[in-house]
């Protein structure tokens, strides 16, 4: 077993402050295990990827970090992960506080059936009591933040299923970033575009992670090798590497990442 | 512990955002109760009924005991009452109706399935579905001012020449012609609930993944083998909920049939004969109705109705449901 | 037999395959014919009501009040504002209570046994036979405080009402996709807002409809309110009292020896007939909106 190996069996835990510390984490479908045994931090204000083939757990590891399975009975997981000291999977945590800090995008653009100022405002008016010019900046901002400003100023009061399906997964960013949270989960967010609303997204990304923390799911490799500062290679619910989204294209510590990184398998 | 998480300035979760999580909290609290008790009342409307239906039934079933059921007298003159008759005209004007709508509802839903070309397809399953909604009450009177001449003038007497004639049911088809009775009354709820079944079964022959269909019709099955070999087994199960849930409904209409029943207190073999069902004898006799008895027995085939309905309502819920977990499984 | 002659006949006069295709096309021909036999006596039912309810339709059937019996001319003035007040009264009990029963069977219905149970009852109520509604408002109500009144006559309806209104809105909630819901909640929303803001928005138009299907359910139905509103002779609007209501009369007018009043119920007929049409169609068409948009 050579230096690298060693250096990718244990857990990465880099310099930099880590937003969420994850050990020991297990995850249930009923009685089928979907995550085995993750360790690994997400770090503060950089791009964390998740990759690997269909159905190797990366968007169920998504799900945990808002605790979104709680929707449905029957899902369960077991571990800790650390955010700001405390342990999110405990049952006493509230989760709605937890999703007022950690926000998430979907494949699917959903903006919901309101103006397009309205579903800004739905997140924001949740915790925070705006008066109306206050409220008015924060959308713009937000519709700026998101490249989407330009396009919307005159539509504010338009319904937001009205734009197209690159300007709806926008609105659904903006959205996300318009409650201020600390960490935005992108599950797969340019999966459901064309190419040139993925190029725009991915622009966005870099430009987002000045100021929030952001943890990717992607199908394409690409895109995480152009986005990400840190890359995670998931298979069979296992973390199999995790490191530097430099090291981890270039010098794979592992045979099987590299094997999917060259498209040798998956 | 590895290199731990550090805490931001002023705390994460600061003490407004505990403060509208409590809100929250308490909000979604009330919002199930709430909503909860609204869905309390459909099942307490049915404990409901069943409750009042009991009580006013009592003293009907205290007087007359468990015979009532059974007993073919029916008379306000004197105070004795059974519910024999009511109940046998229910069934009777139930059991024709589903006879003759159960082969024409198939053949339309079928057609409206599998047969129809596609242009055709919405236009006539709107129709089938706007015919639906008629009130019954159009019904009634399209049997007694149409259908009641019609039926005494021309085909009474065909069934009498014809199925009179035979040994054992010739039984059924004797009598005078009046145009209205139990098989006149039996007719009218059949043309009232065919599209109502219709609907049902062509709701479950849709479940059919087209996949089974299209191996089928790559093997070289003709439309109608298909029908046979794989529609029909897949939904069998929902076909009889369906037919069913007819019943349900047959069974409990008043204004299609009081019109044409013809309102006798008399229990006869002849389907030619007047007769009575539980739903035309309560609309006939329960305003004018006076003496305890006479409510109470009123009240009486009141329930009697209400729990054969339900019984059978379930069986078809259940069949239905079955259906569905069907599709939901493959 | 050579193997030549069997390949090169056409299918149609192998005789397995002639016999299978007369049973298809028989088979067919029956489907056909019951479509057709159906259409035809539903047809023939409208088209009589309306040649004998056209006829009645007139000025005077909105302006003028039930006849007396052996009287000329009349109309139905007081039994459509009676059938309106206790239908728009019906609604307004039937649709809070129905939309948020159907709300709560939405939210909680795959983890609650109660709801569960609820909603099977629901299904139950919604075919069961509405003259025994008719007994339990009598028994409950009409007994107790002795006299007939619009207002039980509303109870009744709405009683109809709710079952249908409630398995409208269950249907048409759980159609809304769950990455919807999922984004609403992964902003910290919590689960009334959602429910509310979310969830129920987006069905909005398919919601009304249910309305509108159970306003033309009701608006029919005439058992349960034989022995609750009973019926009035004269104009009035005090839900207080007996009130006249369109398919009573027509029950009573139709069953009668006056040809005034027979015709009266014909042109009642057809108005009820009309407007239950045409609720069905509205709804349909608000419902193909919601859908494109």
């Amino acid at each position: 077993m050579n230096a690298l190996e060693t250096k990718a069996m244990t857990p990465q835990r880099t310099g930099g402050k880590k937003t969420l510390a994850i050990s020991g984490l297990n995850f249930y479908y009923g009685n089928f295990q979907g995550l085995k045994n993750i360790n690994m931090d997400i770090h503060d204000k950089k791009v964390t990827a998740f990759i690997g083939p269909s159905g190797c757990g990366k968007s169920t590891l998504l799900r945990t970090f808002n605790r979104m399975y709680d929707l449905y009975p029957g899902q369960r997981a077991e571990g800790s992960i650390l955010y700001h000291g405390r342990n999110i999977l405990d049952p006493s945590q509230d989760v709605n506080m937890l999703r007022a800090k950690v926000g998430m995008v979907f494949q699917k653009p959903t903006p919901f059936p309101m103006s397009v100022y309205d579903n800004i405002a739905f997140g924001v008016r949740l915790y925070e009591n705006l008066a109306k010019g206050e409220m008015d900046e924060r959308v713009e901002w937000a519709l700026n933040k998101a490249a989407l400003w330009g396009e919307v100023k005159d539509q504010l009061h338009k319904s937001g299923l009205s734009l197209s399906g690159g300007q709806q997964q926008r609105l659904c960013i903006a959205r996300g970033v318009a409650v201020k949270p600390d960490v935005l989960l992108l599950d797969e967010p340019t999966s459901a575009l064309d190419p040139i609303s993925t190029a725009k997204i991915e622009e966005l990304i870099s430009e987002l992670k000045g100021d929030y923390t952001i943890a990717i799911v992607t199908h394409n490799m690409q895109q995480a090798a152009r986005c990400s500062d840190y890359t995670a290679y998931m298979y069979l619910g296992e973390l199999v590497e995790f490191g530097e989204t430099d090291q981890i294209f270039m010098t794979p510590a592992k045979k099987d990442t590299q094997d999917y990184i060259t498209g040798r398998f998956g | 512990m590895s290199q731990g998480v550090e805490q931001t300035e002023g705390g994460v979760f600061s003490k407004s955002l505990i403060a509208t999580m409590r809100k929250q909290r308490l909000q979604d609290f009330v919002f199930h109760k709430v909503t909860g008790v609204f869905a309390l009342t459909v099942l307490i409307v049915l404990l409901g009924i069943i409750a009042s239906l009991i009580i006013g039934a009592w003293p009907a079933f205290k007087e007359f005991g468990l015979p009532f059921i059974t007993n073919v007298e029916w008379d306000p003159v004197n105070d004795q009452y059974g519910a024999a008759i009511a109940i046998v005209g229910t069934l009777a004007t139930s059991f024709i109706a589903l006879l003759i709508a159960f082969p024409i509802s198939f053949g339309i839903a079928l057609f409206l399935t599998e047969i129809c070309p596609a242009w055709l397809r919405r236009p006539l399953g709107t129709a089938v579905e706007l015919l639906a909604g008629v009130p019954s009450i159009i019904y009634g009177m399209w049997g007694l001012f149409i259908f009641a001449p019609l039926f005494s003038d021309y085909i009474q007497p065909a069934l009498s020449s014809t199925l009179g004639q035979l040994p054992v049911i010739g039984q059924l088809f004797r009598g005078p012609h009046m145009g209205i009775g139990i098989l006149a009354a039996g007719i009218i709820l059949a043309v009232m609930i065919i599209p109502f079944i219709a609907s049902v079964m062509r709701d479950v022959f849709e479940i059919v993944p087209p996949v089974l269909k299209e191996s089928a019709y790559g093997l070289g099955c003709t439309k109608w083998e298909v029908v046979r070999k794989i529609v029909l087994p897949y939904t069998r199960i929902g076909v009889v909920g369906g037919v069913m849930l007819g019943l349900g409904r047959a069974l409990g209409e008043t204004m299609a049939i009081t019109f044409v029943i013809g309102n006798a207190n008399k229990l006869s073999w002849s389907l030619f004969a007047a007769g009575n069902s539980i739903a035309s004898t309560l609309a006939n006799e329960f305003a004018e109705a006076d003496t305890t008895l006479h409510v109470s027995s009123l009240f009486a085939l009141g329930l009697i109705l209400f729990v054969i309905t339900f019984i059978v309502l379930s069986a078809a819920k259940l069949m239905l449901i079955g259906m569905a977990r069907k599709e939901g499984a493959k | 037999m050579s193997t030549d002659a069997h390949v090169s006949q056409p299918r149609a006069m192998n005789p397995v395959y002639r016999k299978r295709l007369f049973i298809h096309r028989l088979g067919i021909a029956l489907s056909f014919l019951a479509m057709v036999l159906g259409l035809f006596f539903l047809m023939w039912i409208l088209f009589t009501l309306v040649a004998k309810g056209l006829g009645a339709i007139s000025y005077a059937i909105f302006t003028q009040t039930t006849p007396a019996p052996g009287s000329d001319g009349g109309g139905l003035m007081n039994a459509i504002v009676g059938s309106l007040l206790m239908v728009g009264a019906a609604v307004f009990i039937s649709t809070p209570v129905g939309i948020f029963a159907g709300i709560y069977l939405a939210e909680y219905g795959e983890v609650s046994m109660f709801a569960k149970v609820t909603r099977f009852v629901t299904d139950i109520m919604l075919s069961a036979p509405s003259i025994v509604i008719g007994l339990f408002v009598y028994a409950i109500y009409v007994a107790r405080v002795q006299h007939f009144s619009g207002w039980a006559g509303s109870f009744a309806i709405s009683l109809i009402a709710i079952p249908v209104v409630v398995r409208t809105t269950d249907n048409m909630l759980n159609l809304v996709p769950a990455s919807l819901r999922e984004a609403a909640f992964a902003l910290g929303a919590p689960r009334w807002k959602v429910a509310t803001f979310v969830r129920l928005r987006a069905v909005k138009a398919g919601v009304i409809t249910g309305v509108l299907l159970a306003v033309a359910r009701i608006s029919g139905e005439t058992a349960p309110l034989l022995f609750t509103a009973l019926n009035n002779q004269f104009y009035s609007a005090n839900m207080n009292a007996p009130m006249a209501n369109l398919p009573v009369v027509i029950y009573q007018f139709a069953m009668s020896p006056y040809d005034n009043w027979r015709a009266l119920a014909w042109g009642g007929a057809l108005l009820i007939t009309f407007s239950v049409l045409v609720l069905n169609i509205l709804s349909r068409t608000l419902f193909a909106q919601k859908v494109n948009q």
